[in-house]
């Protein structure tokens, strides 16, 4: 039973956020509702009411009607969703014929107003391009188009700006908003990320285990949660406007959903559960504005539910406070990483067509203070894990140098890196199902890093407690592990050298809310307790923010901005650095309406002149379109841009 | 493999062959009846193979216990047929079926070997070749679709006549496994080498394989320990479809006069000898032979076609 006795309501208008963690049924629910569940799923139980109307009934026929003229759906996948070998006006105008009584040319000039809605620049020109023609953000607004051809009263958006950058992911929120009001259109958002919920929705069910544990206003949930899960996934979300020293922390991981515990299904995790939970399964009851499926709330026995703790403490503990005594670990010197994507040799000669280049990191410079977390932030593709690699010896560098430990017994440059460096520097990768070999026990993998001479069961069986498993499990393969578990394997491996400097490549975003802050707060621990320095990678600038002691962005290869944490979350002083803090979507900005910024990240093959920021800039000038800027200091914030240094912004 | 198809009910171990049984690559071996029926056959051979010697009625290449005034007899339910002789026998009076089981040996001998050596040069060229990539890719992977444009019998010809020229003819009676086991196994490399490569380049951009590189591990290392284990899946599946077309290729080489001798005569010399007499009547002396070799290698090539489907996630 995948989903379990789920009701909710949507209303005309209105945006019904629908959260959870991977595995908690809410596509499943969405799929339910247009009839798309596949075999051997089925609905059991229960019945879908669209206006009144049982549509769960509907024979294949029946519901076809519905479903695209009644109710939209758009997936997650934009490069999927859509038919690589139709042009982009061909599948809108079929789609919209088949709905309405409209003729071909009507048709057209209709997908032409909906493509110009959905904010597609030349939308005359581009109605006749394929889908690669597209870039993600631009496909993802011919999806949104699809969906609205027949004006639909319902629109299943299942996790539309997942696959998208967070400024692309501003842009795409604002449109379904802005549908959502103008045409009184309901929107299912179905979404693992409560930033976009917060932003875009009304009202929000959480869904645990397959069936829904709290559902209520935005506000509510979010400020005010009442179901112990929600308070514990609330307090997990890293934010970039409070600190706060430790995330609230959920043990262990969802259940899954072919072995559920019985009474409660969040009981095992939950610290406030009594006898009750271990027996009878909870309801919705109604609790305030929300409604919450808690025996905690029930009537006879009126508990008092848990509350938010959002220590909001300075974080005294942080390094920043060594500031003073900051010595360099690692210093990057006009680092180039050029990357040849040229067509074989014949096809060059043949086509006339030279080499083809990739700067994919561009005259980068910046120091890692020793005991620092270093965050570096940036859209896919902007070179962020390239750094990573060539830091960690990966790659060799095209030009400069990284040097490690300057100043002391002169360092060691990137290319001279000897095996004395090797066990100094680690590496943790993003993905936990990809970065552990699966033929590998646990105790070989962990072993692998540690060096020959101090290989021994009870080193092995050190790391695994010090990253919070159990000795018992180095005798397991990693396919028995969550996600979370796999990482912390994986973390396990890169101390087995015991390194003084960890490299992390987007640690967290393969991983669930409450998983994410697990591995945040084991890595500050860590960092605490053996005096790591950590380079911290990653496209979400909250993550960043909760665990950064300094931030560097990055746009095309290039650092346009880096400086504290604090000041630089405080203090944008790039345009560009404004433009992901105004874009990214985060809890505190509940029903939050604006305009976001247009553009996207240019093709890294043809980087536009000077600085590579200026076509999306809102305070461009000519200086900016041939003079690429060099990085000054301003107030402790090292910033590249023109503006900035003349005083313009 | 045959510890995976044949199901051993013994109680000796429980936990590993319960194990095994319920795998789910059992699961799908039981689901087809098709594919049980080849297996048994398979083991069948298998079985006579290893133990030709206590199982044949007689030994046919033992001189004494042949007499030629048996020659010729027709299998045993026809006019004529000896009981001692349940397939006849051949022009010199031995009984065909002791032949055909003991030909059997050498061609299933011959198969395996020549697989063996051709899943080792592949696998470790195709190993080298994708993890190294760039020159040296580039020269073993044109080396190999050279070699595709060819049949593989006429390279495995061609091989043959290479090393009979360089070894003189006179030395051949005794080498003629080698020669046999070496064009096939240098015919059917390729295959091997070109899976490998492909897997070792999809599993090498995994980060399992960069954490070891970053642990400051050898390429070898990496090589054999890591992806190795991860890219033997598809060799599994090429090397049992091979093994009947390696089979075939030393039965075609045979009947061809470029295989083994009649002194140690595997099916396809079988088939050529009895060739003679196809048509002066004795048709059985090549026949059983020819029918054997279809069995054994449609009963293989039925093995290694499950064996690709079970394995191919994408067909499950």
């Amino acid at each position: 039973m995948a989903v379990d006795n789920v009701s909710m309501q949507i209303d005309r208008g209105e945006v019904l956020g629908v959260v959870g963690e991977s595995g908690a049924g809410k596509s499943m629910t969405g799929a339910a509702i247009i009839g798309l569940l596949e075999a051997p799923g089925r609905i059991a139980e229960g019945e879908i009411l669209f206006e009144g109307q049982r549509i769960d009934t509907l024979s294949d026929d029946e519901l076809r009607v519905i479903r695209g003229r009644q109710i939209g759906a758009i997936f997650q996948d934009p490069l999927t969703s859509l038919n690589p070998l139709h042009t982009v006006g061909r599948q809108i105008i079929d789609t919209i014929v088949t709905h309405l009584k409209l003729s071909q040319r009507q048709a057209r000039a209709r997908a032409l107003e909906l493509l110009q809605e959905v904010g597609i620049p030349a939308a005359k020109e581009r109605i006749d391009h394929y889908p690669h023609q597209f870039s993600g953000g631009m496909r993802q607004r011919v999806v949104i188009a699809l969906a609205l051809c027949a004006d639909p009263k319902l629109i299943i958006a299942d996790e539309p700006t997942t696959a998208l950058d967070v400024s692309i992911q501003a842009q795409i929120i604002a449109l379904l908003r802005k549908l959502c009001d103008e045409h009184g259109t309901a929107i299912m958002l179905i979404t693992h990320d409560m930033g976009v919920i917060a932003e875009t929705a009304d009202r929000v069910a959480v869904m645990y285990a397959g069936r829904v544990g709290e559902i209520g206003p935005v506000a509510d949930i979010i400020h005010k949660p009442k179901l112990p899960y929600t308070v514990g996934l609330m307090g997990s979300i890293p934010s970039i406007t409070t600190e706060v020293d430790e995330l609230a922390q959920i043990d262990g991981a969802m259940p899954r959903l072919n072995a559920v515990p019985p009474g409660c299904r969040f009981h095992p995790r939950c610290a406030h559960a009594f006898e009750r939970c271990h027996i009878d399964l909870p309801e919705l009851i109604k609790a305030g504005s929300s409604e919450v499926a808690c025996w905690l709330y029930d009537e006879k026995k009126p508990g008092k539910g848990p509350s938010v703790s959002r220590k909001e403490t300075a974080r005294k503990k942080k390094a920043s406070a060594k500031a003073a005594e900051a010595l360099p670990l690692v210093k990057v010197d006009g680092l180039k990483q050029y990357f040849d994507v040229s067509p074989p040799w014949l096809t060059r000669v043949l086509e006339r067509s030279g080499r083809q280049i990739v700067k994919a990191v561009d005259d980068l410079e910046f120091t890692i203070n020793r005991g620092e977390t270093f965050g570096l932030v940036g859209e896919s593709g902007c070179g962020k894990s390239t750094v990573a690699r060539a830091i960690v010896g990966l790659y060799t560098p095209t030009a400069g140098t990284i040097t490690y430990m300057p100043g002391e017994n002169g360092g060691a440059t990137a290319k001279e890196r000897v095996a004395e460096f090797d066990d100094k520097i680690q590496m943790i990768f993003q993905d936990p199902h990809a970065s552990l070999n699966p033929r590998w026990k646990v105790a070989d993998v962990i072993s692998e890093s540690i060096p020959e001479d101090r290989v021994s069961a009870d080193r092995v069986a050190e790391l695994l407690r010090q990253v919070g498993l159990a000795d018992a499990d180095g005798e397991k393969y990693p396919h028995e592990f969550s996600g979370g578990q796999r990482q912390r394997i994986s973390i396990a491996r890169a101390l087995g050298g015991e390194p003084e400097f960890l490299i992390c490549d987007e640690p967290t975003s393969a991983l669930d809310v409450s998983v994410q802050a697990q591995i945040l707060n084991l890595m500050v621990d860590l960092q605490r307790r053996l005096g790591l320095t950590y380079l911290f990678i990653s496209h979400d600038l909250a993550v960043v923010h909760h665990i950064s002691t300094r931030v560097g962005v990055m746009y095309l290869g290039r650092l346009v901005e880096w400086a504290e944490t604090e000041r630089l979350f405080a203090n944008p002083q790039h345009p560009y650095t404004r433009l992901l803090l105004q874009s990214v979507p985060d809890l505190s900005k509940i029903g939050m309406r604006r305009a976001p910024m247009a553009g996207e990240v240019p093709n890294p093959l043809d980087p536009p002149s000077g600085c590579a920021f200026h076509p999306r800039c809102p305070f461009v000038q000519d200086r900016c379109l041939s003079e690429r800027p060099m990085s000054i200091e301003v107030d402790g914030t090292h910033v590249a841009c023109h503006a900035v240094e003349e005083g313009r912004v | 493999m045959s510890e995976v198809q044949i199901p051993d009910t013994s109680p000796a171990r429980p936990g590993l062959l319960r194990q095994i049984w319920q795998s789910d690559l059992a699961h799908s071996f039981r689901q087809s009846k098709v594919t049980v029926v080849a297996g048994i056959i398979s083991f069948g051979f298998v079985f006579i193979a290893l133990f030709a010697p206590w199982i044949a009625p007689s030994n046919p290449y033992d001189m004494t216990g042949i007499s030629v005034l048996n020659a010729f007899l027709p299998p045993v339910w026809m006019e004529g047929g000896d009981s001692r002789f349940l397939l006849g026998t051949d022009s010199v009076g031995r009984d065909i079926l002791s032949t055909i089981m003991y030909g059997s040996r050498i061609s299933l001998g011959v198969g395996v070997a020549a697989v063996f050596f051709a899943a080792t040069l592949g696998i470790s060229l195709g190993l080298i070749s994708g993890y190294i990539g760039g020159r040296t890719d580039a020269a073993i992977m044109r080396v190999a679709e050279i070699q595709l444009s060819f049949p593989d019998i006429l390279i495995a010809l061609l091989i043959d006549g290479i090393i009979r020229s360089i070894l003189g003819p006179g030395t051949h009676g005794n080498i003629a496994f080698i020669v046999v086991i070496s064009a096939i196994s240098l015919a059917y490399w390729v295959q091997f080498a070109r899976t490998v490569r492909s897997t070792t380049m999809v599993e090498k951009g995994k980060e399992y394989v960069q954490a070891a590189r970053v642990a400051g591990k050898s390429p070898g290392y990496i090589m054999f320990k890591h992806l190795l284990p991860n890219v033997m899946g598809p060799v599994l599946v090429i090397a049992t479809i091979n093994l009947a077309l390696a089979i075939v290729t030393e039965a075609t080489l045979s009947f061809l006069g470029v295989g083994l001798p009649p002194t140690q005569p595997s099916l396809g010399t079988l088939i050529r000898v009895g060739n003679d007499f196809l048509f002066s009547g004795e048709w059985w002396i090549t026949i059983f032979p020819g029918i054997t070799l279809a069995i054994m290698g449609l009963s293989v090539n039925l093995l290694g076609d499950w064996l690709r489907d079970a394995l191919n996630p994408k067909l499950r």
